[in-house]
């Protein structure tokens, strides 16, 4: 399923304008939002429903209005500790707590939120302008 | 993901291909693991030229199977990333850690 999500979304960055590595970016920021759901919020059952909804919206950035890709992802597993959602050091190398870092170096905005029982991840990602001559 | 397994000499060169996520990263780690803990093999290659995807959970795989190299005194090495992996591991800050080459003559090359 995992495939499949990444598969839909690879398509849908590439259709709004985005680069292949921002397309690229955008995909494996979902797939980790997707993985750290199965494994925290679900604690490793895959069969939980997520829901997935992907949107144009307009933000204001650096003073200029910008077409951007918003992605929400809602869970209904168990309360996310916030504080516990900050990663770790990068220089400290072991497997685990990467994913997170990944989102948040591969989104502009990452935001989460408990709202009437769900778990709620919005990502956004800014479609820059192509620059000139390209 | 498949994983196909080549022997030279006491070199292991493991042909990966297909995507390294969570659902296909463990069967990574644990090949990886049984030719360094197991088995001692001085050098494992990993070809990771027809890899399309790679998540945190695979780049996990690869710092587990580092690290199991380190504890019994083998080399680990990669070549053969594309853009998209070459990415992901930049973006991981540890890419400085592994040997990596460009081809297979290098990778096993005295």
């Amino acid at each position: 399923m995992l495939r499949v999500v990444r598969n839909v979304l690879g398509q849908l960055a590439a259709t709004l304008g985005f680069s292949e590595l921002e397309c690229h970016a955008v995909v494996l920021a979902v797939d980790e939002a997707l993985t750290n759901i199965i494994r925290h919020a679900y604690l490793g059952d895959a069969e939980r429903p997520i829901e997935v909804s992907c949107r144009r919206i307009h933000v204001s950035r650096d003073g200029r209005g910008r077409d951007a890709l918003e992605i929400v992802l809602e869970d209904r597993g168990v309360t996310v500790n916030a504080k516990k959602m900050c990663g770790r050091a990068l220089e400290d190398v072991r497997p685990g707590g990467l994913g997170l870092h990944f989102i948040r170096e591969s989104m502009d905005t990452v935001e989460f939120s408990r709202r009437k029982g769900r778990n709620q991840l919005r990502l956004v990602k800014i479609l820059h302008e192509p620059q000139k001559g390209s | 993901m498949q994983i196909a397994a080549r022997h030279l000499d006491k070199i292991t060169i493991f042909d990966i291909s297909g995507d390294i996520d969570l659902a296909t990263s463990p069967v990574l780690r644990k090949a990886l693991l049984r030719e360094f803990r197991e088995l001692k093999v001085p050098r494992v290659v990993l070809n990771l030229g027809a890899v399309r995807y790679m998540d945190s959970s695979g780049v996990a795989s690869l710092v587990e199977g580092l690290k199991a190299s380190r504890d019994v005194g083998s080399r680990f090495i990669l070549f053969g990333l594309n853009r998209t992996i070459r990415e992901v591991l930049q973006l991981s800050k540890l890419v400085k850690i592994f040997e990596i080459y460009d081809n297979e003559e290098q990778s096993v090359a005295p």
